[in-house]
């Protein structure tokens, strides 16, 4: 295991991190600009005894790490925009047969092969609702690769707590960014793993949850005649095609998350206990609206930023909790236009809120979002 | 709380000497009257006790339709995933448990239209796992549409006019793909079946058994064939069915399988043969610097690739 200080980019870290998390399965795809990651889990895993398989897409990726972690082993793969979207319909799968996986997702611009070496961060609400259905699930947003490594690991014990895929949403510019990444003793980082049965096989119901709301999970090969299914289904993992099934599954997938959401939902504030205009950003964007809350107390406008730590759970409560004394948001984005709709749900009109849009290719202006400060005041 | 199925075994377990490999509470199943799931279902049962696979080791994975119910029915691991990508989610499991008996049973539209990609990059891994193929020449769970096997000539509800593109030839598609073992039986060769794929489930690598069987109901009556019993006979008289190992017996070619209505369907053992599996090149060509020391099968593995 590595420990101490590297230099290495947002994607390798990501790696370090999975590995420090105790990944041992990757399953992947080369795509700019998320191939360093698998390129970096190659080179690894191998020597941590653990196993490493191109797949022929991402759909088979995503197949093959569920069917990994199911047999026991924590598991990864990485993407970008184009397989993410193809990796979606088996994000479902694991959410509904609630194996724990992570999926590294390093945005670039879109739609269709659009940018492939260029920035964006337009696939956020593809996080929350790409794949059919109702569900729920958890997405990080790192902004340094010191922290493609801490919320990667982060990530894992999140998916094995909560049995749910986790989405570590990256963007092109953190994934190749080369920083200084520190690297804990190996005893000092706090793993979590899956909560497993405590009763014998006769006796265990797969899908009967605790308290928390999630069951104890039975690998493949254990002995407990594991019965999984995408389809709905009732406690016993039996395939139940009728109302009553699931409308008692599909709200505690759900509600799993949910009823945790607080305990889950992270981020980070700078100069926002007395501010008037609080910035929401996340990921690239969030480094870069530093100056622009800088240059705005530079011109006595009281500003703040809010870094999304979180996207998914979206920390709700904070917000609200400053809507109720603040003046004005803004939101910059490299997109036109997503998680902006997060911040007005939950503010509900009390204040302005104003968007900032980047198509995507570059980095966001300060300047603009400098402008939307002043103007929301306004 | 016990799971019903428990509860049941032992009252049942008279009543059908397969119960016990079954989750009864799961019966009765879903099949139609005449369809041939169940004669491969309980071939898979009888080839895996018959080699004495024990049912930890045993994991089923299926896609969708009406063979991907086939995992849920049986009383050990099993895993009813995506349409098509039952051969993916199972790779990770065999790359994850070395030590397990992975097999994938599913149908041919799941495996050879949308899950194709995965069929032939497993075959050309030689990643040791098992897929048996239940071809009933179409769609049987969304109601008997057209798909990569339908011959030409053959109607379906999206082939009214009859089916008019080239079906695969799957033994010779598995075989050049790669696979070590390939077999193509009927239903109506239960016996030759079951001890092919107890063939198959003990093959080290990329095993395939394609099983043409009836669906009466999807691809029997558009085509007039009548009742699953109807559809076997016809497999044995107008199909003119060869008899069994005719193919290796001759020396022949899967080259020369292809499905044709009025044809011959070639039946037999076409392909035994011995490769490098994935996980023997996995463990003899990368360094294993043991972080965490190999468990006992690992390290089997890892002795038996470097021999």
């Amino acid at each position: 295991m590595l420990t101490g200080a590297h230099f290495m980019n947002g994607d390798v870290a990501a790696a370090e991190g999975a590995i420090a998390a105790g990944c041992r399965f990757f399953a992947g795809y080369p795509i700019t600009p998320a191939t360093e990651v698998a390129e970096r889990m190659a080179e690894r895993l191998p020597e941590v005894n653990g196993r490493y398989i191109q797949m022929e897409d991402e759909i088979a990726s995503m197949a093959a790490i569920l069917g990994a972690s199911s047999a026991g082993m924590k598991s990864m793969t990485s993407t970008s925009g184009p397989g993410f979207s193809l990796m979606m319909e088996n994000i479902g799968l694991g959410v509904m047969m609630e194996i724990p996986c992570v999926v590294v997702d390093v945005q670039r611009g879109g739609p269709s092969t659009g940018l492939p070496t260029l920035v964006a961060q337009q696939d956020m609400m593809q996080a929350r609702w790409g794949s059919h259905g109702d569900y729920a699930l958890v997405a990080y947003c790192p902004n340094s690769p010191q922290e493609m490594f801490d919320l990667a690991i982060m990530a894992f014990n999140t998916s094995e707590r909560y049995r749910i895929p986790v989405l570590l949403m990256a963007d092109e510019s953190i994934g190749h960014m080369t920083e200084k990444v520190t690297i804990p003793d190996k005893d000092t980082i706090a793993l979590i793993t899956r909560k497993k049965p405590t009763v014998p096989p006769e006796q265990y119901i797969p899908f009967k949850p605790d308290e928390d709301l999630i069951p104890p999970m039975a690998m493949a090969g254990e002995g407990y005649s594991v019965r999984m299914t995408g389809l709905t289904h009732d406690e016993f993992g039996r395939p139940a095609i009728n109302l009553e099934t699931q409308a008692k599954l599909i709200p505690r997938l759900t509600e799993k998350i949910r009823s945790h959401a607080d305990e889950i939902a992270m981020f980070e504030e700078t100069s926002v206990d007395d501010a008037d205009v609080v910035v929401v950003a996340y990921g690239i964007t969030s480094r870069c609206m530093r100056r622009s809350v800088e240059l705005a107390r530079k011109e006595g406008v009281k500003a703040g930023l809010f870094r999304l730590i979180t996207a998914w759970p979206f920390p709700e409560k904070r917000i609200r909790e400053l809507a109720t004394r603040i003046k004005g948001f803004v939101v910059p984005e490299i997109n036109l236009g997503q998680m902006v709709y997060e911040v007005e749900r939950v503010v509900a009109g009390q204040v302005p809120v104003r968007a900032v849009t980047y198509h995507g290719g570059g980095l966001p202006d300060p300047d603009l979002t400098l402008k939307a400060i002043q103007d929301v005041l306004k | 709380m016990s799971s019903t199925f428990v509860d049941k075994l032992d009252g049942l377990e008279d009543i059908h000497p397969q119960d016990k490999w079954l989750r009864t509470d799961m019966l009765p199943h879903i099949w139609c009257p005449g369809c041939g799931l169940g004669i491969v279902l309980n071939a898979y049962i009888k080839a895996a006790e018959k080699m004495q696979i024990p049912r930890e080791k045993r994991v089923v994975v299926s896609g969708i339709g009406c063979s991907g119910r086939a995992a849920g029915y049986l009383n050990q691991d099993s895993f009813h995933t995506t349409h098509g990508r039952a051969v993916a989610f199972a790779t990770g499991i065999k790359v994850a448990r070395p030590d397990l008996n992975v097999t994938v049973l599913s149908g041919d539209g799941d495996l050879f239209a949308i899950g194709g990609n995965h069929f032939i990059h497993a075959a050309r891994r030689n990643m040791d796992i098992k897929v048996i193929c239940v071809n009933n020449f179409n769609y049987g769970m969304t109601g008997g549409q057209g798909g990569p096997t339908t011959p030409v000539g053959a109607k379906t509800s999206t082939t009214p006019y009859g089916c008019f593109e080239h079906p695969f030839n799957l033994p010779w598609l598995a075989a050049t793909c790669g696979a070590v073992y390939v077999a193509r039986w009927t239903t109506l060769d239960s016996r030759r079946l079951r001890d092919s794929i107890a063939e198959a489930l003990t093959k080290k690598g990329f095993a395939f058994v394609e099983v043409i069987s009836p669906c009466p109901v999807g691809y029997g009556r558009p085509n007039k064939i009548g009742s699953g019993l109807d559809e076997m006979k016809m497999y044995m008289d107008k199909w003119d069915l060869r008899p069994p190992n005719w193919i290796t017996e001759e020396g022949s070619n899967p080259r020369d399988a292809d499905i044709s209505l009025g044809k011959p369907i070639v039946v037999g053992k076409f392909v035994d043969i011995e490769r490098p599996t994935f996980l023997d090149l996995y463990w003899s060509i990368l360094p294993h610097k043991e972080e965490k020391p190999l468990n006992e099968v690992e390290k089997k593995q890892v002795a038996g690739a470097k021999a």
